[in-house]
């Protein structure tokens, strides 16, 4: 096995391995963006005033690397408006006001699945993104460009990331249904084999896993050490193949996609039922949360009816994170939606979200040590700061995966990927043009 | 009730690695080597320490706010400042000069320069190096150790100013223990492998640098004896002056040495290689304080030569 250079050991925190999923149920409002996804928006294809029903269509795009939207509950719309979302800008969302009887859709049934192409606009149509994090519409993934070759399908389950535990919770309570998505993937795209890597920290998952694929010789499960971000998608294919997918570049160029442990279990949940994604099991956590837990949520629950679900809070929670501690993104309000690749919520208190100040680099080399990407942050944070963009982008300014592993290491606490983000965008905006 | 939420971006926790708990690590890590320093010579080489600490601090402090910066003091960097200048210093230094010694160090080479990670040669041996220059004799009069049995002991010479100027070495245990002449907390290679043990436990310093530097000096002084190749005596001089305190303690100094392991190893053979010159083959007895303060300045260079193979990348392209 391959292990990548650098990265931290943060406090797992996984304080919620042992918690079965308890389901929600619905809630008092759901408010259902048209993207959530990275891609091309969907248009709402209800008005206010219509009522929807479980599994109905709501939001579609013309659009190749799109994925649709489907109402979570029955109800009436009462809304469809821009709201401001967390990525500070407006997206249109559709708001439903549930009559709580969630009746299913009529025309929801088992997609007929015979070839390749419908198998993926089979997934198209079932509204699937990548769940672990980034939110990529599952059909394209799985549609790899001309040229390309992939051989492996890589399975992540390695959940990295402190506090989470919704993937480990899948792998837990529905074995079956990721091994059974994953031979529907590889019978379908026509990929010779699938590895599994889960982290060695999930002995139950990799047991319950290795034994549900024992006389599947195309399946394979692999440990891998716990160190974050060992299920960043450049980390995860180098240890299981050896393979670097260098920047700029895609799995598929290397021969692998990768998918998330749930995203498998969801592939084989519609072929058998044809419900397209309206809910998502969440890892209910963080400082502030009364019982922290796993819960399963529709799709566009406001984020303050989860919490209250989980008891509320018992303390103030001044920082909500919507994802991992590494990576995740802070809301601004708790009337802001679960979405579909929503992992986790974490609640901090205000100890823990304390921003430490700040003080001059000491050059202690922590955060080269820590970059997975072989970066040299520190330099990357100064040429930032002085503008000095060129210079950034000639040291690689654009590979860094944006894990966070520097600031995690920094003792003088300085705000580098913070700076680096900064810097990647503004080439980004100012090369395009 | 609506919740005013904290908005940030990622990443949400931090280690809790800080510059003062490193620098307490370096003060506790010195602890040792000062205590020895003190037992070898005197309660004068105890009121050095402090003298030098307390001026280093006050520097600090005062450098900080007439710049109109901000206050430093508790990163904790001044302190260890005025302790690594005083283990580099005769233990009966004149306070006064211990003073000026601080001054360079502090105001001079480190706050000029831009303050902690600006400087581009380490504080406390740049400062040592010009009280040399500026103060030759009484930079060069050791006191003797304690138990020495030797009549003059206020010119008792350290183990190479023996071996320059002829006269009988000290014993190899004499050498470990500290209880030879030299600066204040250089002579116990015991303390001072304590504290380096102590240091990488705690992962406040890699192996490289002290590992590769000192076994460059062994290698080098055991290939260039004084009678021949492979005549040399490696224990002599791994044990001998300053070559304990400037690998562990100097050249490891973050801000003055490079970024990356292979930049580390570079350096390292380098000090280690200046060392020797400076030991073998020029006037001077001693050459860690002068291999490493050349070291030093070469470190923009070794960084701008080992940069790291990025992931999936070509390392020039």
């Amino acid at each position: 096995m391959k292990l990548f250079k650098g990265g931290v050991h943060p406090p797992q925190q996984k304080n919620t391995t042992e918690m079965k999923t308890v389901a929600m149920g619905v809630p008092s409002v759901v408010v259902i963006p048209m993207v959530q996804h990275l891609g091309a928006p969907c248009q709402p294809k209800v008005k206010r005033g219509d009522t929807v029903k479980v599994g109905q269509l709501i939001g579609d795009s013309e659009a190749y690397v799109s994925a649709p939207v489907h109402s979570s509950v029955s109800g009436t719309v009462t809304r469809v408006d821009n709201v401001v979302l967390s990525g500070n800008q407006p997206v249109m969302c559709v708001e439903i006001k549930p009559d709580g009887l969630q009746e299913v859709f009529e025309e929801i049934k088992p997609p007929a699945v015979d070839s390749r192409e419908s198998f993926l606009s089979a997934i198209r149509a079932s509204g699937l993104t990548g769940l672990g994090g980034a939110g990529f519409p599952a059909h394209v993934k799985l549609n790899p460009p001309k040229g390309t070759k992939v051989d492996t399908l890589i399975i992540n389950g390695a959940e990295c990331e402190p506090y989470i535990t919704s993937d480990y919770r899948e792998c837990i309570e529905n074995t079956d249904g990721i091994v059974e998505g994953i031979l529907h993937v590889l019978k379908w795209t026509g990929i010779e084999k699938a590895m599994i890597g889960i982290e060695d920290n999930k002995p139950e998952a990799i047991k319950a896993l290795s034994q549900a694929v024992s006389d599947i010789p195309s399946i394979t499960v692999h440990s891998l050490p716990a160190r974050y971000p060992q299920g960043a998608e450049k980390t995860l294919i180098y240890a299981l193949t050896g393979r670097e997918v260098s920047s700029g570049k895609l799995p598929a160029d290397v021969g692998c996609i990768v998918m998330n442990v749930t995203t498998a279990s969801f592939v084989a949940s519609y072929l058998k039922t044809g419900m397209p994604l309206i809910k998502k099991r969440v890892t209910i956590d963080g400082s502030a949360v009364k019982n922290p837990q796993n819960v399963e949520v529709l799709i566009g629950t406001p984020l303050r009816e989860v919490f209250e679900f989980c008891g509320g809070f018992k303390s103030n929670p001044e920082k909500v994170v919507m994802g991992g501690p590494m990576m995740g993104v802070s809301q601004f309000s708790l009337d802001l939606p679960v979405l579909k690749h929503t992992n986790a919520l974490l609640a901090l208190d205000e100890t823990q979200s304390r921003i430490p100040e700040g003080s001059a680099c000491i050059r202690c080399a922590r955060c080269v040590r820590a970059c997975p990407m072989g970066l040299l942050p520190f330099e990357l944070d100064r040429l930032v700061d002085a503008k000095k963009y060129e210079e950034a982008q000639k040291i690689h300014i654009m590979d860094c995966i944006e894990c966070g592993c520097c600031v995690y290491a920094c003792p003088a606490k300085r705000l580098m990927v913070q700076s680096i983000r900064i810097g990647k965008d503004y080439i980004r905006r100012n090369t395009k043009k | 009730m609506e919740n005013r939420l904290s908005m940030s971006s990622s990443p949400h926790i931090r280690s809790d690695a800080s510059t003062s708990k490193i620098m307490l690590d370096v003060l506790i890590a010195l602890l040792p080597a000062s205590l020895a320093g003190v037992y070898f010579f005197g309660l004068d080489a105890a009121l050095t320490i402090i003298v030098c600490v307390v001026s280093s601090v006050a520097f600090e402090y005062l450098a900080r706010r007439i710049l109109k910066r901000s206050n430093t003091l508790s990163d904790l960097s001044a302190a260890v400042t005025g302790l690594l200048l005083a283990l580099n210093l005769p233990p009966a230094i004149p306070k006064w000069m211990a003073v000026v010694g601080s001054f360079f160090a502090i105001v001079v080479i480190k706050q000029l320069f831009g303050g902690i990670g600006q400087n581009f040669i380490n504080p406390a041996l740049g400062a040592r190096v010009i009280l040399l220059v500026a103060y030759g004799t009484k930079m060069t009069q050791w006191t003797a150790p304690r138990g020495f049995s030797g009549t003059d002991a206020i010119a008792s010479a350290t183990p190479l100013g023996v071996l320059k100027e002829g006269g009988e070495l000290p014993g190899y245990l004499d050498m470990f223990l500290g209880n030879v002449g030299g600066s204040l907390g250089e002579t116990s290679a015991l303390a001072l492998i304590i504290g380096g043990l102590y240091l990488l436990i705690r992962k406040v310093i890699s192996w490289e640098i002290p590992v590769i530097y000192i076994g460059t000096v062994a290698l080098l002084s055991w290939i260039l004896g004084p009678e021949g190749f492979m005549t040399g005596d490696p224990l002599f001089h791994i044990l001998a002056g300053g070559l304990m305190i400037g690998a562990i303690f100097m050249a490891t100094d973050y801000t003055t040495s490079p970024m990356t392991r292979k930049g580390a190893i570079i350096y390292a053979i380098g000090c280690g290689l200046l060392t020797i010159i400076f030991r073998l083959y020029t006037n001077m007895p001693e050459g860690v304080s002068y291999a490493i303060l050349l070291m030093n300045t070469a470190v923009p260079l070794i960084d701008r030569y080992t940069v790291p193979k990025r992931f999936g990348g070509d390392k020039h392209a």
